[in-house]
């Protein structure tokens, strides 16, 4: 279907800055999350996506031809909102169909298309419906329907999920991640939820204050985080960081932390200054023999594995361990940090420093 | 801080019958949570032990004395509740010292200043206490609420989902803060919520609540490794517990109709061939979606896994749970 190239896109509101020189590339079939907290420029990137605000400066690439300055209606795109907007007075197939009649399609063509779709959602049995009566995921499949049925370039969707419960919401992440699947539709998809994007996404944009933090694979970024926003916004609990004056060389393997020597991937560049030791709650171990000294603070059991809560000389620390380690608060314990997941970070400017960890993802990115 | 038993307590609004036959035992000093979907009667139950709602049938005690036709002020219980209700024109200090300073309680301007001043830094907002109570964010807001009933010190504290109004960093953090400081207060709490994370992290006991009746109280950990029934074991577990037809795998006691299996107890290299449908890379733990013989499956792999859809993996149950056509656990 697309394939979506931004450059060095740019959109200021008077005074402010929604968005600075946002630049990376969406491959065509993929389901692409733009993650990031409220204010960051997610939703401004998607809205000039589609054409409902015109960049400052850059460009946008929909299949290689540049569209920035154009209209909506011209991009071949369909945006799925957070409120599905559906026409209370129709019934479900006249919703669906709206699109295609609008744009002068022959009735027996519409049947068709509306079948084809309806088939697609699974929502064949409620087409004579009227939408008002229909339960909040019949709606939201009713919306999707309506953006489906004339074959767009791609879809952008505007935290489709946000308005539904907890529950529900995962039942219809599954659902869109299936349907992509069946479609293979580029789409794009715009969420503050990190375990929403982590979960669907085949790539991430992180953004910050109208920056892009970092743009992979969900995994990468969960591994390799290039800024200790990155970090911090994806993971829960997020990782550790375990702050310290000090200085390491290039091809280091340990560093010294509250004078006991702890593990990390080998350096690929030299920092002197205020570091910070990051390191996820999965991979810290509790360990009698370990040197670097712990109190248990409080522990929170969660089926196979328990969240333990600790007090350190670099602050408190969350490890996640199997649920039937004894812990108890109070008691003192050794943590042993796996060094080969851990990621140095600069506390000044909050970049990942160079490793043998990271070097891929951070000369790219 | 005292014991609160429930005996037999039913509640009915007209036809719908909110509260059946519940009896339960509230032990000095335990976090009891009550854990259930939207209409399973967790707030009912709530309020009928603080006294703003009466039983049809069934008596309540607090510390060993019926409370029936009792007042909530004369039950000495304290609420706090989903949406904070704060006095907008007052101070944190003044909204704190509120209850403390009612006609009741009438407690001396002196411990008045000592409990405000103690509950504040319990909670850390010491250094807002002279801030106006609608100059703080939510999270501040709803410490400041619980900080309020914390300044007394009633039989028992009720609290209906403090916590969801909260974002989910918020609400992890004050998790552990409202675990640490019932602890150190050896306060006796019940506590309503929805979110099975907030019931397993927190509780001592949780009872598990459906449409009405107590159908199971225990441990976290007793419900999640020991659950009565397939609906209990359906309420804790991220991802869900996988419900399968008996004849899936072999080794189906009699009389079962259901295998309960929990993702991590599906052990992966012999048995059933299933496919794989999709991945799910999260970071801390990768999922698994299966398909066995038409049926979906959910396990977790390896975080690096290089099983891609369409691979093939044999699949055999370790610990499974079996229910029976009802749904009840019988091995």
């Amino acid at each position: 279907m697309a394939e979506i190239r931004i450059q060095n896109l740019r959109k200021e509101f008077g005074d402010f800055t929604a968005d600075q020189t946002t630049s990376f590339k969406i491959e065509d079939g993929e389901f692409f999350m733009l993650l990031g907290p409220s204010g960051c420029g997610k939703t401004t990137t998607l809205r000039m996506i589609a054409g409902l605000e015109l960049p400052t400066s850059g460009e946008i690439y929909i299949d290689g031809q540049e569209v920035g300055q154009k209209p909506a209606s011209q991009r071949d795109i369909a945006f799925v909102f957070q409120m599905f907007a559906l026409y209370p007075h129709m019934n479900v197939r006249r919703n669906i169909s709206y699109p295609l009649v609008s744009q002068g399609m022959a009735r027996a063509q519409v049947r068709e298309k509306v079948a084809e779709v309806a088939k697609i959602l699974g929502i064949e049995d409620i087409l004579d419906r009227p939408v008002s009566g229909l339960s909040g995921g019949d709606r939201q499949r009713v919306a999707l329907g309506r953006a489906i049925v004339r074959n767009p370039k791609c879809f952008l969707m505007d935290e489709p999920l946000g308005a539904l419960d907890a529950e529900f919401r995962e039942h219809m992440a599954e659902e869109l991640r299936a349907l992509h699947e069946r479609m293979g539709a580029t789409t794009v998809y715009v969420t503050h939820d990190q375990l929403e994007a982590m979960q669907m996404g085949d790539k991430i944009v992180v953004m910050n204050h109208g920056v892009v933090e970092q743009f992979g694979e969900p995994q990468d970024i969960y591994d390799k985080p290039a800024t200790m926003f990155v970090a911090d916004f994806i993971g829960s609990p997020s990782m550790n960081f375990l702050k310290f004056k000090g200085s390491v060389e290039i091809g280091a393997t340990t560093i010294q932390l509250n004078h006991q020597t702890v593990g990390i991937p080998t350096l690929r560049e030299p920092f002197d200054g205020d570091i910070v030791y990051g390191v996820r709650p999965e991979h810290i171990r509790l360990s009698d023999a370990a040197g670097y000294r712990a109190e248990v603070i409080a522990t929170e059991y969660l089926g196979t594995t328990q969240i333990i809560t600790l007090s350190t000389h670099n602050g408190e620390v969350k490890a996640r361990i199997a649920s039937d380690q004894p812990a108890t608060p109070g008691e003192t314990v050794g943590l042993e940090f796996n060094g080969a997941t851990v990621t140095l970070f600069d506390n000044q400017t909050g970049r990942a420093i160079r490793s043998e960890l990271n070097e891929g993802v951070l000369s790219h990115g | 801080m005292a014991d609160v038993t429930l005996t037999n307590v039913s509640k009915s609004f007209r036809s719908t019958i909110a509260v059946e036959d519940m009896s339960m035992d509230i032990e000095d000093g335990s976090f009891v949570v009550l854990l259930g979907p939207t209409g399973a009667g967790k707030t009912t139950t709530l309020r009928l032990i603080s006294g703003l709602e009466e039983p049809d049938k069934g008596d309540i005690q607090i510390a060993g004395r019926s409370v029936i036709g009792e007042t909530p002020a004369q039950r000495n219980v304290a609420m706090v509740f989903q949406q904070y209700s704060l006095y907008p024109h007052m101070t944190v200090r003044d909204n704190l010292a509120f209850p403390l300073r009612s006609p009741i309680l009438k407690t001396p301007e002196g411990e008045v200043a000592r409990k405000v001043a103690e509950v504040a830094e319990i909670l850390h907002i010491d250094h807002k206490l002279e801030n106006k109570a609608t100059a703080l964010s939510g999270g501040e807001m709803q410490r400041v609420s619980i900080g309020r009933a914390l300044v007394r010190r009633p039989e028992i504290y009720l609290m209906d989902e403090p916590l969801s109004s909260l974002d989910a960093q918020l609400r992890a953090e004050l998790r552990v803060e409202l675990k640490r400081i019932q602890a150190n207060l050896g306060a006796t709490l019940l506590y309503v919520t929805h979110d099975q994370i907030e019931a397993m992290t927190m509780a001592t006991q949780i009872g598990v609540l459906d449409r009405g009746q107590l159908v199971q109280f225990g441990s976290p950990r007793e419900i999640y490794e020991n659950p009565v029934s397939l609906y209990v074991a359906s309420r804790l577990g991220l991802p869900r517990i996988n419900m399968l037809p008996k004849d899936l795998f072999a080794g189906a006691p009699s009389g079962a109709a259901t295998i309960g299996l929990r993702p991590e107890h599906i052990q992966q290299g012999e048995g059933n061939p299933a496919t794989v449908v999709r991945i799910e890379h999260l970071g801390d733990q990768t999922r698994l979606h299966l398909s066995l013989e038409g049926h979906d499956i959910v396990t977790l792999a390896d975080v690096h896994s290089t099983l891609e859809p369409g691979d093939t993996i044999a699949i055999q149950p370790r610990n499974a749970l079996f229910f029976d056509a009802a749904g009840a656990r019988i091995a």
